[in-house]
């Protein structure tokens, strides 16, 4: 089923701010084997010049999809989770996403599709400090795929 | 922000240090849990070929944290990334036999922008097949 167009260009309310903890970064780097200092020693960051552990690039896609969920479930929108794949993500920073942020986004449908039977769905994620400065935008594109014929 | 390749020294073409990185169940299993996604397909093989793929496949997150790990890497801090992108154009397919599979990154400075900034295009595959399209990266040197 197409999905509903009036939905391209809906905002979504902020979500309530994920702090991010030195620790938590440190259980995402060894998991993709990334053993940069700048992730694990906050001297080592303090010598590149960042005020405490930074995050690795994609770290942040854990929570700008968690607020995708927004999207993803609208009842409204009638997106079939179940055949969701990720087509496409991009990351534009103002800045890395380090240890002591309180991150908070807010997510916008940029384009909703129907090509071939396939729903394509573009949401874009505004990350934003406490301070309401500017972090991450993420763009994440979902492709939800035509049931296969019967 | 304190890269250690100084602009003046790289030139469209300048190829980065290649990379190659093994991934196991055991990765995915440790990934899924560090990233928060457990969607079954990247643990549960009844699951993953009930849904129509051939095996289990690595989270396409993973793929994307790995392959910028040639950049920044490279560049020495990693907040000298200012953008990053790609397109997930083939499961990278890991098979529960003790070896799992291996994901091959090559990258080149493709474009010299304003700003110290390059465009460095990144190449992944995995037994023989593409997993990143449009696999760019932009950034800002010294």
């Amino acid at each position: 089923m197409a999905l509903d167009q009036s939905f391209v260009g809906r905002t979504y309310p902020p979500t309530p701010s994920y702090e991010v903890g030195r620790e938590k970064i440190r259980e995402f780097a060894e998991a993709i084997g990334d053993a940069n200092p700048a992730y694990t020693d906050p001297e080592a960051a303090k010598e590149l010049g960042h005020p405490d552990v930074i995050a690795p690039p994609t770290f942040v896609f854990a929570i700008t999809f968690k607020a995708a969920g927004l999207v993803i479930e609208d009842p409204q929108l009638g997106l079939d989770y179940s055949r969701v794949v990720h087509g496409d993500q991009k990351f534009a920073y103002t800045r890395p996403v380090r240890a002591g942020d309180r991150l908070s986004v807010t997510s916008t449908i940029e384009a909703v599709k129907s090509l071939a039977g396939n729903d394509i769905l573009d949401i874009r994620g505004e990350v934003h400090d406490a301070t309401g400065e500017h972090v991450v935008t993420a763009w994440t594109k979902l492709v939800s795929r035509a049931p296969e014929e019967s | 922000m304190t890269a250690k390749i100084a602009y003046d020294e790289v030139e469209v073409g300048t190829e980065l240090p290649a990379r190659t990185f093994p991934v196991t169940r055991a990765t995915l299993v440790q990934y899924a849990g560090a990233s928060g996604d457990f969607n079954p397909i990247h643990w549960n093989e009844k699951f993953a070929v009930e849904v129509g793929l051939p095996d289990v496949i690595a989270h396409g997150m993973f793929t994307m944290a790995e392959a910028i790990r040639v950049v920044t890497d490279w560049a020495g801090d990693p907040a000298a990334v200012v953008e990053y992108g790609v397109r997930f154009t083939k499961p990278v397919v890991v098979p529960n036999d003790g070896v799992g599979a291996v994901i091959e990154v090559s990258a080149k400075v493709a474009v010299k922008l304003d700003d110290n900034r390059v465009r460095v295009d990144l190449t992944a595959t995995s037994a023989g097949q593409k997993v990143l399209g449009m696999s760019r990266a932009v950034v800002r040197l010294a």
